[in-house]
């Protein structure tokens, strides 16, 4: 950046410095800041969402060459635990290459785009506020609405590379060029939406870590919306189109395209910025919209070691997300009786299919999916408690407690108690939540019992996560963030690995991979013992690693 | 380990106890970067040791080691008689830390982080506890987040003097406290050591340590280039004098306890800057007055200033050999 000085012997200002400025003074600089800071970061989100493109049409390409293939396909992803986890379902009828990626894939991506988003809108604003660093560059020759602004572009630029990447492979893998640019264009205009979301929550609170909370519990709600909308009419019903995720969605790519849903997001994202930018009028630099309240003078009786101190920093979170996991799996269990129905439609049309999957085993098979899910979602929680530590560390907390009477074995006990605790309190409220959804609508069997077994067998798959992470912490804590990597191909393991026809040894990365998916599989002792195995060893050498190495802060 | 931890407040131990502190010879490097190269640092019992040099000379590296957090590459360290690696935990129960830069728990208030701090060491001690808030005006109601950098520093010092133990760590104490509160910081200190109890005193300021402490010792670029008690190290307590005269200065040379005068003409007149010994004052300013003093400007001469005056050779040689 470019230092300027002011003539200090008569207080002039040089001849190029505005004189009059508009809260928007200095969005340029900030913008081209913010690049430089963020383009590594940038590229790798949006060379991932085209590579998802990529690889979906070429290997849906090779794994369903003809149309008899993908019309199976259909069938399979007509069922409500497939829609729930798809789309609309536009084109079903005559599954082409473009309209399989369209209705399979564009959730996913718009996911996926929607998270960036959050985190880069609010690492450029709230956490910047929240370090206080924005205060120096407030301080600057900066309009109130500069940072902002710069971070909303920097949203934009970064949408729209992943628009036209994800565009380009389409169009490379040889779908129609016009529906590859308009799906990328979904992608990218959805994600600006919740971009837009980020910007409003960050007004609301005065801490970072909150501000994305809020946008991504948006982000599960409007999920959820355009699951049930979804499952309840194929196409689509009105609870649907209450989900700007269905909007991207309901362009209805490379079957029979049109644009105007797309207005809808636009029109949103507008909205919300004014929003945004009025609560933003309202508040001081730093504060939040709630101001702070006066807190106790005198610690709790309880609040004495590294537990209590552990569970007290990570405690709302684990209400967060047990009421987020818990929501999403009683929705998804009250889909129970869906898969009932569609049994008893199959079996009038095509008493064969009956023969080779019974009702029983459609179920099991539905609960099997639901539960992956939800322990995908869990592992989420799980880096992030364990990487808890890590910034513990790095903001230099970890140094007094250290400087006490406290070992760092039993620091590094009390962290990952509570990240167990809050694992194994989620996968309990997930099965119970899911079991119970399936309840309340008449479906009995199986048992609410069997639901949680089918969500505890994934905790050894879990801890592995925690284990990749206190390993690094033990050794390089540089890359403990590695964890989330092994997260998200667990994900695409998870979700695409059969129908993409990965490598076994490459899905083996997965932890979850090795868990037996009950109640359709059979409890595989010896598999989960092999995992406990492991997530127990990198345990052990990560708290090894960390006995010996120096402890640094920042 | 040790079975006797209660010791403190009542007994004043004397000088040919174990030290608190003894350090010989210590290195420690991060990668290329020599953090501690060869530094030698002694606190005996009972007494405040000052531990003075700029800013990135090695003064919070050498204390994180002492904590058991930063694993030393050769040299010897030991703590209260233990060894501050292995020993950790034990030793830790007979001392209190303040950093310098003081970053709390963003979700929990002040008094909270004061209760968790004393709880995680140990002993809490209600009535000084409450005592300490009063006297540093300290709010304990208040969310951390919204804590200045001088009350954030103020959870920090309440929480160690709450404490009843044995040795004192305090790193730049004082950054960022009014000078109100950096009054009641030297009172408290005063009181500690009376209680017999010791005191390393981390610090970049000269006042604040010829202030507090019984010992000093100054580090530069990673070992110790001075140390002794104030006492020895007089000739470092000089004040920079800038004096304009009616009639020629350059007698003032041979004044005892004048060192290095410049002499230069100005348009008021001759401009004399020199330094003088603090307890030479008297025959200073009796010299003085037979030569018309037209203005007079006394100010304690910064570290630097110190530093390059009279170390200014060493310096230079040791950074040299740093860089090698």
């Amino acid at each position: 950046m470019r230092c300027e000085h002011r003539d200090g012997a008569t207080g002039r200002l040089p001849p190029d410095a505005p004189r009059t400025g508009s809260t928007l003074t200095a969005t340029g600089t900030l913008l081209r800041f913010a690049l430089r800071r963020d383009r590594v970061r940038t590229l790798v989100w949006a060379g991932s969402v085209a590579l998802l493109f990529l690889y979906a049409a070429t290997a849906l390409d090779a794994v369903y060459p003809t149309a008899a293939d993908r019309q199976v396909r259909a069938q399979l992803v007509s069922s409500p635990a497939a829609v729930m986890m798809s789309g609309p379902g536009y084109g079903l009828d005559d599954y082409t290459l473009g309209a399989m990626v369209a209705n399979e894939f564009t959730l996913w991506a718009i996911v996926a785009v929607a998270i960036m988003n959050i985190l880069l809108v609010v690492r450029h604003t709230r956490a910047e506020e929240e370090s206080g660093r924005s205060e120096l560059v407030r301080a600057g020759v900066v309009g109130r609405h500069a940072p902002a602004t710069a971070a909303l572009l920097l949203a934009v630029v970064a949408d729209l590379l992943i628009a036209v990447l994800s565009g380009l492979v389409l169009v490379a893998a040889g779908l129609a060029v016009v529906d590859s640019f308009a799906l990328g264009a979904a992608v990218g205009v959805t994600g600006l939406v919740f971009a837009a979301v980020a910007v409003v929550t960050s007004q609301l609170t005065g801490h970072g870590r909150t501000a994305s909370g809020l946008a991504l519990a948006v982000l599960g709600v409007a999920y959820l919306l355009r699951a049930v909308g979804d499952v309840e009419q194929t196409h689509g019903s009105w609870v649907s189109w209450l989900s700007p995720i269905a909007w991207g969605q309901q362009i209805r790519a490379f079957v029979d395209l049109r644009w105007w849903p797309l207005g809808l997001s636009l029109v949103l994202v507008v909205v919300l910025l004014l929003a945004g930018s009025a609560l933003a009028a309202r508040r001081d630099v730093g504060a939040g919209l709630f101001p702070p309240r006066a807190g106790r003078a005198q610690a709790p009786a309880g609040l004495g070691g590294p537990f209590a101190l552990a569970w007290r920093q990570q405690r709302g979170s684990v209400l967060a997300w047990g009421v987020g996991v818990g929501l999403m799996a009683y929705a998804s269990g009250t889909f129970a009786d869906s898969v009932r129905e569609m049994v008893d439609e199959l079996a009038a049309t095509n008493p064969t299919i009956l023969e080779l999957f019974g009702e029983a085993d459609m179920l099991a098979g539905f609960v099997a999916v639901m539960t992956v899910f939800l322990a995908l979602a869990v592992g989420g929680f799980a880096v992030a408690s364990a990487l808890r530590a890590r910034s513990e560390e790095t903001s230099g907390r970890l140094e007094p407690v250290l400087a006490t009477a406290t070992s760092r074995t039993r620091w590094f006990g009390g962290q990952l108690a509570v990240t167990v605790l809050g694992v194994v309190v989620l996968l309990v409220v997930s099965g119970l939540a899911l079991g119970l959804g399936a309840l309340s609508v008449g479906v009995r069997d199986p048992g609410l019992g069997e639901y949680v077994l089918a969500a505890l067998v994934y905790l050894p798959a879990v801890l592995a996560l925690v284990g990749v992470v206190w390993f690094f912490l033990g050794w390089r804590p540089g890359l403990a963030g590695l964890a989330w990597v092994v997260l998200v191909w667990s994900f695409v393991v998870g979700m695409f690995g059969g129908l993409l026809d990965l490598p076994d040894a490459v899905m083996g990365i997965s932890p979850y991979r090795h868990v037996p998916q009950l109640p359709a599989d059979d409890v595989d002792a010896v598999g989960l013992a092999v995992l406990s195995a492991v997530a127990l060893a990198l345990l052990a050498l990560g708290v090894g690693g960390f006995r010996r190495r120096d402890v640094v802060s920042s | 380990m040790t079975s006797t931890t209660s010791t403190t407040g009542t007994t004043t131990a004397g000088r040919d106890a174990a030290p608190a502190v003894e350090i010989h010879d210590l290195h420690k490097r991060f990668g290329a970067v020599r953090a501690l190269d060869g530094l030698d640092l002694t606190v005996r019992p009972g007494e405040v040791a000052g531990f003075l040099g700029p800013n990135g000379a090695g003064k919070s590296t050498t204390i994180r080691v002492l904590l058991g957090l930063l694993r030393a590459d050769s040299g010897s360290v030991r703590l209260l008689g233990g060894d501050p690696w292995t020993d950790a935990v034990a030793l830790h129960r007979r001392l209190a830390y303040v950093p310098g830069d003081v970053t709390l728990w963003p979700n929990l208030t002040g008094g909270e982080a004061i209760d968790l701090l004393t709880r995680l060491r140990g002993a809490v001690d209600p009535a000084r506890r409450k005592l300490l808030l009063e006297r540093f005006e300290l709010d304990p109601t208040k969310k951390a987040r919204t804590y200045s950098k001088g009350n954030r520093q103020k959870v920090a010092l309440v929480a160690a003097l709450a404490s009843d133990v044995e040795l004192l760590v305090l790193d730049e104490p004082t950054s960022g406290l009014d000078p109100l509160m950096e009054a009641e910081f030297t009172e408290c200190v005063r009181e500690v050591v009376a209680e017999g109890r010791s005191v390393l005193l981390s610090s970049h300021i000269l006042a604040e340590v010829e202030k507090l402490c019984d010992t000093v010792t100054i580090i530069r670029a990673g070992r110790a280039v001075q140390s002794g008690t104030l006492a020895e190290l007089r000739h470092l307590t000089r004040s920079s004098v800038t004096v304009v005269t009616e009639r020629d200065p350059s007698g003032l040379g041979a004044v005892d306890g004048v060192h290095d005068l410049v002499v230069e003409r100005t348009p008021d007149g001759p401009r004399a800057r020199f330094d003088v010994d603090n307890d030479r004052m008297q025959a200073l300013v009796a010299a003085l007055g037979a030569h018309d003093v037209r203005s007079l400007h006394v100010a304690p001469p910064s570290l630097e200033e110190l530093f390059m005056r009279h170390y200014g050779d060493e310096v230079a040689r040791l950074d040299r050999a740093g860089a090698l």
